[in-house]
């Protein structure tokens, strides 16, 4: 399942300090560097509303460490507030919640920040926009006056701010991330298997001679040396005598790929104890997903495609290094080499000499592209660990927003939205065919159409059709749109303290994701109905 | 239909969210099963079982309160060490050592006014089925697959066709990293936690040849001083995963073999992860994880909105590591599950040739049966018992007789049991290699 990231660091004797002992659980996914990045963050919340969404994201992020975070909400605590939200207690009532809130999350770790508004000294959102230190993300939910939202827009386009809207009400929630132009991820943390790049199609001379002397006499083998060749070097053997029989070409259609297994296992000497070998077992399996040519991945191509002329991504290492692997793929027809191998029946000698191999090419491959990183203009500042790095992924950089938002974007916000409506209504129609889930549009309809009530006007199902039919004229007679209108309506702006949490959750994964710039944040707007039990993300 | 009126129970104004909800019929309320005007005073009642007081059970514990049940109990054995800190947000540096349901219950208590919880600082094995029957719901947030499969062996069993008490709901959470599941179990229902077990398959153990002769990465280095150099040495007298000065033992050995054979990698975190079969875990993938568990119980203790469970979809499965991923499905009952089933499992790839021993042996890994201690009979003969010491000394020299040799043909029937699943005689079918 998650690939598990281990310390870079050389080894020491003795054991981890009492800091890496709290985090280890969380170190072991996102490493030292996405630790150091989280206790860097400054982040905001402005909150309304029931409000519980939004401190059960923020409990989220206290616990692994964040640096500071700030409340920004006017409500005082009621009644109701005491049966949603966890972080409140009687001694509060009639208090500031962004206060109560903000104290009772600071137990949770003493390393985290924390402070509430408004106060004495700073009485408005825009004072506190104003007055602070730049915030690394800044997270509102709804309810939210428009004006302070206009506040918050503008910040963030200021800024270069993420923005993320949270809405929960009853068992609907949803949250829209709005990130500050195209949004590069390196470290994507791919499964382990997909990730493996052996290429047995594009052997270089040190592999080639590496394999050619362990198999040059292999009939002469005795069974134990036979029965651990590794089955790259298997793999490359018999491709060598593919060609020779096939005009120089290697196995390609799925029908010779299947001969070429067939070949491997046949190749398996059957006169030993265990009636087969390991090893050939291991090779024949490989050969559909080894037996690959080098191709550009849909993400990567995105990345070579996109057009950088913000004069903040000229400058930013990422675009540099793109720039520098475009053109050795262009030059060479691939991609830097991984360097990993994984494990397989071997001798630990030749598994270390075939593991160094490929650690070599990697690392020529890697200097070959500081080389051109450092003769670009403005290249000389990017870290190597970063050129590195680059390398290593390369096939599993991924662009998020790469058409971005706001007044950046190509296409106008709500006529996206109409779009996308047409798009979910038209697979709905066949849904009972494909055997597709149903749409979560009409739920995110249903609850956009209140993100600027007040909470003290509970919204009614009339009300809410008529918003959506402002949002998506026609879509206030669909069936789904008006079942969720009523299902919000029963919410009454009223949370649910699960609903809330399990967004809260969804949410703080996010800003993880964000802040330490590793792995896939969703691309924008992720939606959650509470009766079905189910989730959908929408690019809206 | 949002304008029926709310029928509270006791505080109005402090549930007043809650009550709109779970007293009111929605657009997706079965209309037969739903009663708004009993039903806060119905959930006031019932008592409500949460299993773990970990990551998952500290939220459970959180939700389940805010969820309006005022009578929780909670089991566990476990205590409260620095490691847990990151996620499990009911303990201070303060209460490292002590019991986490003990600690879990009082912080929930005193947070969330009117609720009771009553912790079990003990195993899930301690209490028997009469302590069980008193509860109308079990909410697990466990990290051990036999403790999962330990309970939900109690809770089929316990059903009695005659009484209705005596079907009880289990729901049951798992989180690893970024992604985790919530499923909803009704006892000879739905599809249980054995029916589901392929689902959790072990990892494949490294072959013990290549530990001793023929390592190629860190793990190996490590597995190698955990398995072979500890039990060759015995630096000391027990091996206590949980002390630093064991661990920097391990560590040391598995880094002297890499060095020999110049393999790369070894660290502490390793070597801990290793020895330990950490699992990664936040804060953030158990509150969505415990929640959905949560959502799922205020919705079968009221009958406010449809449940996983009936009448079609019971697994959502969550992964939050490329965007958000939900996976919400119906897993089918197994006519052959060892626990809720009728009919034997069928055991595949059983070698002729095999000894007893072979067999016996093959049951940890095998997806289908990940039973670590079997004991084996077949036709009511005993072929091989574990325990007592009498029986097993007995037993033993069939550990080296062949299946042939015993009888067993292909297509035979035999019953497994272990001592992790107490009262559960596990039935499989053994299907012979052609
Ligand atoms: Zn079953």
């Amino acid at each position: 399942m998650t690939e598990i990231v281990m310390s870079q660091t050389p080894p020491i004797l003795h054991g981890p300090s009492e800091k890496e002992r709290k985090y280890d659980r969380q170190l072991r996914l996102w490493a030292a560097s996405g630790q150091a990045a989280l206790e860097s963050a400054n982040m905001l919340l402005v909150n309304s509303g029931a409000g519980t969404v939004g401190s059960e994201t923020l409990k989220n992020l206290v616990l692994p460490g964040i640096g500071r975070f700030a409340i920004y909400d006017e409500a005082e605590v009621s009644e109701a507030d005491l049966g949603v939200n966890f972080f409140l207690d009687d001694s509060y009532l009639g208090k500031s919640r962004s206060r109560g809130v903000t104290e009772l999350l600071l137990e949770l770790n003493p390393e985290v920040e924390g402070s509430w508004y408004p106060n004495e000294g700073v009485r408005t959102l825009d004072a506190l926009l104003a007055g602070s230190q730049v915030f690394t993300v800044i997270m509102y939910t709804h309810p939210i006056q428009p004006e302070q939202l206009s506040q918050l827009e503008a910040y963030g386009q200021k800024h270069r701010t993420p923005l993320v809207a949270i809405h929960s009400a009853g068992f609907y929630s949803f949250f829209q991330i709005n990130l500050p132009g195209a949004f590069p991820i390196v470290d994507t943390h791919p499964d382990e298997t997909a990730a493996t790049d052996l290429r047995v199609l594009r052997p270089w001379p040190e592999l080639v001679s590496f394999a050619e002397d362990l198999t040059k006499s292999i009939d002469d083998l005795d069974n134990f040396e036979h029965g651990h060749l590794p089955y790259v070097v298997i793999l490359l053997h018999h491709l060598e005598q593919w060609k020779a029989t096939h005009d120089g070409k290697y196995p390609a259609t799925y029908k010779e790929k299947t001969e070429f297994r067939k070949i491997v296992q046949a190749a398996a000497r059957t006169n030993t104890p265990e009636g087969g070998e390991e090893n050939f077992d291991e090779a024949a399996a490989a050969v559909v997903k080894t037996l690959v040519a080098p191709s550009l991945p849909s993400g990567l191509k995105e990345v070579f495609e996109y057009e950088h002329t913000d004069p903040v991504e000229q400058s930013s290492g990422f675009w540099v290094i793109a720039d520098a692997v475009k053109r050795f793929y262009e030059t060479h027809q691939c991609l830097p080499l991984p360097g990993k191998v994984p494990d397989m029946k071997a001798h630990s000698r030749v598994y270390i000499q075939l593991q160094n191999i490929y650690k070599a090419k990697a690392r020529k491959d890697a200097a070959e592209i500081l080389e051109m990183v450092q003769a670009t203009p403005g290249g000389q500042h990017v870290d190597p660990a970063e050129v590195d790095l680059f390398c290593k992924n390369a096939a599993f950089v991924k662009l998020i927003n790469a058409t971005g938002w706001g007044s950046d974007a190509e296409t106008p916000r709500i006529d996206r939205l109409r779009s996308v409506a047409a798009a979910e209504f038209a697979a709905d129609a066949s849904a009972e065919l494909t055997l597709t889930p149903l749409s979560h549009l009409p739920i995110y309809l249903a609850l956009q159409a209140t993100a600027h009530l007040p909470a003290s006007q509970p919204p009614a199902v009339g009300a809410i059709l008529s918003a959506i039919a402002a949002l998506v004229p026609g879509a206030e007679r669909n069936e789904r749109v008006v079942q969720a209108a009523h299902e919000v309506a029963r919410a009454g702006a009223g949370e649910l303290h699960n609903v809330a949490a399990l967004t809260g959750g969804m949410v703080a994964q996010e800003m993880i994701k964000i802040v330490t710039k590793q792995y896939i944040p969703v691309d924008n707007t992720c939606v959650f109905d509470g009766v079905e039990g189910r989730c959908q993300v929408l690019r809206l | 239909m949002a304008t029926t009126e709310v029928h509270p129970a006791s505080e109005p104004a402090r549930w007043a969210y809650l009550d709109r909800i779970r007293t009111r019929p929605g657009p997706f309320t079965n209309p037969d099963s739903f009663d708004g005007k009993v039903v806060a005073e119905a959930m006031e009642n019932m008592k409500i079982l949460v299993i773990g007081a970990g990551g998952l059970g500290c939220e459970l514990l959180k939700n389940l309160a805010l969820s309006g049940f005022k009578d929780i109990h909670v089991i566990d054995m476990d205590t409260i060490d620095i490691s847990n800190l990151n996620r499990q947000f009911l303990f201070r540096q303060t209460d490292v050592g002590s019991f986490k349901a003990e600690v879990a219950a009082r912080f929930v208590e005193r947070r969330v006014k009117g609720v009771k919880i009553t912790p079990h600082n003990c195993k899930i094995q301690d209490f028997d089925e009469d302590f069980y029957m008193q509860f109308q719901l079990v909410v697990c947030g466990l990290d051990s697959i036999e403790a999962r499969r330990w309970i939900n062996a109690m809770l089929v069993n316990m059903v009695d066709e005659e009484v209705e008490d005596s079907y009880k709901p289990l729901i049951d959470g798992g989180t690893e990293g970024f992604k985790g599941q919530a499923r909803v179990i009704l006892p000879t229902v739905t599809s249980c936690i054995e029916c589901q077990l392929d689902m959790h398959a072990p990892r494949a153990a490294v072959p013990l040849c290549t530990l001793a002769s023929i390592p190629r990465q860190p793990e190996h280095c490590i597995e190698w001083a955990h398995v072979i150099a500890w039990d060759q040495e015995k630096p000391f007298p027990d091996l206590d995963k949980d002390d630093p000065e064991h661990i920097t033992w391990l560590y040391q050995k598995s880094l002297h073999r890499a060095r020999e054979f110049n393999i790369p990698g070894v660290t502490y975190s390793l070597t801990q992860g290793v020895v330990k079969n950490i699992i990664p875990a936040i804060a953030a993938t158990n509150s969505v994880i415990a929640a959905a568990c949560c959502n799922e119980a205020l919705k079968i203790a009221s009958n406010c909105a449809p449940f996983l469970g009936y009448p079609d979809n019971n697994y959502m499965m969550y992964s939050g590591n490329d965007s958000i991923y939900t996976y919400t499905f119906r897993h089918e009952r197994k006519d052959d599950c060892p626990v809720c089933g009728t009919l034997a499992r069928p055991l595949p790839d059983i070698d002729q040739a095999w000894t007893l021993r072979d067999l016996v042996d093959s049951f940890a890994a095998r997806p289908e049966a990940q039973l670590k201690k079997p004991s084996v009979r077949a036709e009511g003969k005993t072929l091989y018992m574990q325990s007592p010491p009498s029986l097993e000394a007995q037993t033993r020299p069939n550990l080296d007789k062949t299946l042939v040799e015993l009888g067993l043909v292909d297509g035979q029937e035999i019953g497994v049991t272990d001592p992790a699943f107490a009262t559960v005689v596990f039935k499989y079918r053994l299907k012979f290699k052609s």
